[in-house]
């Protein structure tokens, strides 16, 4: 196996485990951390062509470092975004799940944050 | 096949292109910096420039009969980034700058912050929000190349996620949340999918892409990944969950921007891949399963309206009926590579999103005066707002599709579409969705229409500009019938291969 495949068949994995983690987790912090994982795999596998693309002479293909550069910064911004959404629906609510069951619950915890 | 020009020349006039991009996002920033009161002023001189903008672009196609290229820095692909605005384009940017205009004159009431009144966060966002929207939407429709469309899709999507919590309510911000975790998924699967066409043929620019694409399983992975991402991002069938609670608990005028404009995003990035970049490898059987989902989309959302006891929700339920019209077009355009189909679903989706605008705004301004918006409980609302009403009616008659709107024609360009290759099923899908379309806007005009309780009066009174807005936008799309006495077919403008069999329309 060579490191190709080797960092390809890895960023396979990555991404596998973050969709599966963004399907099954309720909670949304635990969404983003898996949207996350997914985008390390995807920019895995745009390094590993910028790798594998090389033009005689060059170490790498610049084009994708580009790319990889812009996309990690969007992928920073929703992560923010995400972040901050959550942080103040928690201030809001007291709870931090978005699985339907919890919104009976919702009541519940912002009783007890106000009683605290 | 190429689809477009292959010559890397920039046209005369590629840089309004650039300065429609622009300028939404220079106003933007203004309005960040001067802040409060400042941000509306700045705002409303952005959207009159930038009308213009439009316009000029617009103008310069018509003249030029061929589309506008823009070679940005002077560098030309596969290293350099082009805008392209064809006749696609155009019609979008065109209807785009109508509805944000709508939009605008609208938000004047319910966001203005008129000398006196303290300045909030509320009305700042919502207008440095809606000129990223605009911004966002013009960068979709000119991107030349498939990454560019990614970053403009995320711009899109930032802009659009706080539109959807602006009053900052849980419930809201649970919509965004989740709306934001769908379209996350969405553009993650899209950047592989680019990524993996970079690897295979080394360019992101459309053009070349369509010129060397070929029939191998590496493209249908791509496709995969690029069409399921969009899907998720237009919430067609069954990615759909998140839009109802996003566009129903938004305030009415974001609710217009989000249901109208920022779900066609999207979908025109899907119309852009199928139709230009794959258009050479692309089967009937995978345009099949979209218009599938379509299919199911229409049934399934226009069911889920009538069951509905609100009307922004009755209203939101809709928009997934009517995302699923936008995807019939593709098992019609494909097979036949049909200039007629795309003209079909170009003029849906111009219907949908100023009748959908006007509903939104309509629905806004029943809410302020009756002072909740329950189906069951709407009368009174046609005494105090005849002219909303009226609009409601209008622009629920072009999503039915009823002569002479622009509704009617889309289906018919579809219908006729779907008869000549021997689709019938889709032709029946579209005649059970209208009718079931017709079922709800009646029975909202219906109820609306019913005379109210002895001794009731509004809660507010809704100044006139607020609802010749919300008629404009509906009898926009209720005479958009008439595209059909235009000489050309503009949608077709720059668009070589596509063969010009169709262009008398009916």
């Amino acid at each position: 196996m060579n490191v190709f495949q080797l960092f390809g068949l890895t960023a396979a994995v990555l991404v596998g485990l973050g969709l599966y983690g963004l399907i099954v987790n309720p909670q949304p912090l635990r969404k983003v951390l898996a949207f996350n994982l997914t985008g390390n795999g995807v920019f895995l596998i745009c390094a590993v062509i910028a790798h594998r693309g090389a033009a005689a002479g060059m170490s790498g293909d610049p084009v994708p470092q580009a790319l990889l550069i812009t996309a990690i910064v969007v992928s920073f911004a929703a992560s923010a975004l995400a972040v901050g959404l959550m942080l103040r629906r928690f201030e809001e609510t007291g709870t931090n799940s978005l699985s339907a069951g919890s919104d009976a619950g919702s009541g519940q915890a912002r009783a007890n944050v106000e009683s605290r | 096949m190429t689809t477009l020009p292959l010559t890397g020349q920039a046209t005369p006039g590629g840089l309004l292109l650039v300065l429609a991009v622009l300028l939404p996002f220079a106003g933007m920033l203004a309005g960040l910096a001067l802040g409060g009161r400042h941000a509306q002023r700045v705002s409303w001189v952005t959207i009159v420039c930038g009308i213009g903008v439009v316009l000029a672009i617009a103008q310069r196609l018509l003249a030029s009969g061929d589309a506008l290229r823009y070679l940005l820095g002077g560098w030309s692909p596969p290293l350099g980034v082009m805008l392209r605005a064809d006749g696609l384009s155009v019609c979008m940017m065109v209807v785009v700058a109508v509805v944000v205009g709508a939009v605008a004159v609208y938000a004047n009431g319910v966001f203005g912050t008129p000398a006196g009144v303290r300045e909030a966060r509320g009305p700042l966002a919502f207008w440095l929000l809606l000129l990223a929207v605009w911004g966002a939407l013009n960068l979709v429709f000119v991107s030349g190349d498939i990454f560019t469309l990614y970053v403009a899709l995320e711009l899109l999507t930032f802009a659009g996620v706080p539109l959807v919590s602006l009053d900052g309510r849980a419930e809201t911000l649970q919509a965004a949340l989740r709306y934001l975790v769908f379209a996350l998924i969405g553009s993650m699967l899209y950047l592989l999918g680019v990524f993996l066409l970079y690897g295979t043929y080394g360019t992101l620019d459309i053009a070349l892409l369509a010129g060397r694409i070929n029939a191998q399983p590496l493209v249908w992975a791509a496709v995969a990944l690029m069409t399921a991402g969009m899907l998720a991002k237009t919430a067609l069938f069954p990615l759909h969950l998140w839009l109802p609670p996003a566009h129903a608990g938004a305030p009415a005028a974001a609710s217009a921007l989000l249901s109208a404009l920022v779900v066609k995003g999207s979908w025109f990035l899907v119309v852009r891949l199928w139709f230009d970049v794959f258009a050479g490898v692309m089967s009937v059987s995978f345009a099949q399963v979209l218009a599938a989902l379509g299919a199911t989309a229409i049934v399934v959302g226009n069911l889920a309206a009538l069951r509905q006891v609100r009307l922004k929700l009755l209203i939101a339920y809709s928009t997934v009926a009517q995302i699923g019209y936008l995807f019939l077009m593709f098992p019609l355009a494909v097979q036949h590579h049909s200039a007629q189909a795309v003209t079909g679903g170009l003029l849906q989706a111009i219907s949908h999103a100023t009748a959908k605008a006007a509903m939104f705004l309509a629905a806004g301004l029943i809410y302020a005066t009756l002072g909740h918006d329950r189906l069951a409980d709407l009368r009174g609302a046609a005494r105090a707002l005849p002219m909303t009403v009226t609009a409601f009616a209008l622009a629920g008659a072009a999503l039915i599709g009823l002569p002479p709107s622009g509704g009617f024609l889309a289906k018919w360009l579809l219908m006729s579409a779907a008869l000549a290759t021997g689709q019938w099923w889709w032709a029946l899908v579209m005649l059970v969705g209208g009718l079931l379309t017709s079922i709800y806007v009646f029975m909202v005009v219906v109820r609306a229409m019913e005379p109210a309780a002895p001794g009731w009066s509004p809660k507010r009174q809704v100044p006139r500009y607020q609802q010749m807005a919300v008629l404009g936008l509906a009898l926009c799309s209720f005479l958009l019938g008439v595209v059909v006495l235009l000489p050309v077919d503009v949608a077709q403008i720059g668009r070589a291969a596509m063969p010009a069999t169709v262009t008398g329309m009916p």
